[in-house]
């Protein structure tokens, strides 16, 4: 039972869920979003920065569950500083471990901290907490990147 | 203890699922039943004899079978009409269940003509305590028509803000809609009172009584209600069913709902005629073994007493405050003497988000609820933006409520909390 439990409450998790890294919204930022998980309430405004291609600053306010906090504060951990490619890329592997039942390995040189999310994907009920942050992630840089996309083709 | 069901050992025996072992062998802790109550022996096999020896649709088979179904359906409208004291069997409507039923009411007031009529300028009355269920189809009527929606606030400690009442249901207040006990804060609401205020002014009351008619004897003549919607899963029945009882005088001003057959008097290809209540709300082909499993349940309760289930339900509940009030950092939202109650309670732990502490009981085998319970404002009210929920029925034990107060103990120790 505890044991059960305790693949899914990884230390990494709490650790995490405790202390997140790089709470709270900034500026600059080029899209903000708002999203909730209607089941449970848990709720998330996130925005992205980005730069040269770069993804440079993900800021975010939330309420909710530990592994819905502890994964947006891996989520920024992880994708802050990187490409928008490599970051869109780690998403991608993320929600596959997430989507996989608990039968996908995950690659800790992708994920880091992210692969404490493994056992989450053995409870159907809370994966949709993991990805909450992720999915807003991925709307903002969609969403910045056709504004960008715009922008270039009314000025070209 | 006192209060208790005496023969509550007999009782569990009746349902099945209680004998249920979990993952890793615990034992089931059902604290869920304000979600959905778990069903008697009694109800499932009457509907397994129902579908094994008088399947058959109803009012429409010229055969015995289609005699005998039509029958057994129509007994569960006379054991409902029974249960809650309707005048008449006529006024009891079966719904798919309570969210069904509240719509019915409000989307035939919209398209009403006459007295019902609602219109701009006019006000319906709702309160902040109320299920999706009983806020959404009154937003939907007030947004469709230019009317005005409008609400009881809460008081600190869980209960109606009755203070403003007289400028709260005026003369331009058409309908008053209210639940009689509250999913999320356990309120039992005065309703006979602000149904005395609703008819001064002429306003029609709508009772969302879905936790009420499981918990305690409902007499709808003496409630107060115009219109009562419940559902069949709550009562120990199954999903599928729920009711809708109004007044015949309501009822037969209120257009059709649904279009279809059974609903009809006679079609032609210009217009049609429609049948008198109840079958004028019951288009289509109605759920008849849910139906006949209701009656079932309400008989199986009728049975037990519906007075003795509500002392049983008030004195676990009592025990259940007594025991949540020993965990450090536990805050109950909504009134902390069971008298005032019903057996919902929603709680919040500090440092624990209400997901984590039902996944930990969880692993325990004690099942509850966590999130916003459809009550979003509520929980909006009390600051919290969700909580957990223990709920106990006729079939729980005080030794599941310290099972309960026992994991809640042991997520704060998991979580290291103090």
């Amino acid at each position: 039972m505890s044991q059960e439990l305790d693949s899914l409450y990884q230390e990494i998790i709490l650790d995490h869920y405790k202390n997140p890294l790089n709470k709270g919204l900034r500026e600059p930022f080029e899209a903000e979003v708002h999203h909730v998980n209607p089941t449970c309430g848990d709720e998330v405004t996130l925005r992205v920065h980005l730069a040269g291609g770069v993804v440079d600053d993900v800021s975010y306010d939330s309420m909710g569950c530990s592994i819905s906090q502890a994964s947006a504060s891996v989520l920024t951990d992880l994708v802050i500083g990187k490409p928008v490619d490599e970051a869109m890329q780690i998403h991608a592997t993320f929600q596959e471990l997430m989507q996989g039942r608990g039968n996908v390995e995950p690659d800790e040189d992708v994920l880091e901290d992210g692969i404490a999310f493994a056992g989450v994907a053995k409870f159907p009920a809370r994966v949709k907490c993991a990805l909450l942050s992720w999915m807003a992630f991925k709307d903002a840089t969609a969403q910045t990147l056709a504004a960008a996309d715009n922008k270039e083709s009314t000025n070209g | 203890m006192d209060g208790l069901l005496p023969e509550l050992e007999v009782i569990r025996k009746d349902f099945p699922i209680l004998e249920r072992e979990l993952a890793g062998g615990m034992p089931l802790v059902y604290l869920d039943s304000a979600n959905t109550s778990q069903k008697p022996q009694v109800v499932i096999d009457t509907m397994v004899d129902h579908l094994e020896r008088h399947n058959a649709n109803v009012a429409r088979a010229m055969h015995q079978l289609g005699a005998e179904s039509s029958e057994a359906f129509e007994n569960a409208r006379d054991k409902v009409a029974a249960f809650i004291n309707a005048p008449t069997r006529d006024e009891i409507i079966f719904t798919k269940n309570a969210s069904e039923a509240l719509n019915l009411v409000a989307n035939t007031l919209a398209w009403a003509r006459g007295p019902l009529e609602i219109g701009e300028g006019d006000e319906v009355v709702i309160t902040e305590m109320e299920h999706h269920s009983n806020i959404v189809p009154w937003q939907l009527l007030t947004e469709r028509k230019g009317a005005t929606l409008r609400w009881f606030g809460l008081t600190d400690d869980g209960q109606l803000d009755l203070s403003n009442i007289d400028s709260l249901i005026t003369e331009k207040t058409k309908v008053v809609s209210l639940t009689w006990v509250s999913n999320m804060l356990g309120t039992i609401n005065p309703v006979e009172a602000i149904a005395r205020r609703a008819h001064e002014v002429g306003a029609i009351v709508v009772v969302d009584a879905s936790q009420a008619v499981p918990q305690m004897a409902v007499d709808v003549q003496a409630s107060g209600a115009d219109l009562l919607a419940f559902t069949g899963h709550k009562v120990v029945g199954p999903t599928g069913i729920g009711v809708l009882w109004g007044r015949r005088e309501i009822l037969d001003q209120l257009p059709p709902f649904l279009g279809g057959g059974e609903m009809i008097e006679t079609v032609a290809m210009e217009r049609s005629t429609y049948a008198g209540i109840p079958h004028k709300f019951e288009a289509g082909t109605p759920p008849i073994v849910e139906a006949v499993g209701l009656g079932a349940a309400v008989d199986y309760l009728g049975h037990v007493g519906m007075d003795a289930i509500r002392a049983h339900e008030h004195a676990i509940t009592a025990y259940a405050l007594d025991g949540l009030a020993t965990v450090p950092g536990l805050t109950v939202l909504g009134p902390i003497d069971a008298s005032l109650r019903g057996g919902a309670i929603s709680f919040e732990i500090d440092g624990v988000h209400p997901h984590d502490v039902a996944q930990v009981l969880d692993s325990r085998g004690v099942a509850v609820r966590a999130g916003h319970h459809c009550a979003k404002p509520a929980h909006k009210r009390f600051g919290v933006q969700a909580s957990t929920r223990a709920s106990s029925y006729l079939y729980t034990t005080p030794a599941e409520i310290d099972a309960l107060v026992e994991g809640l103990e042991y997520t704060r120790s998991y979580f290291k909390l103090g």
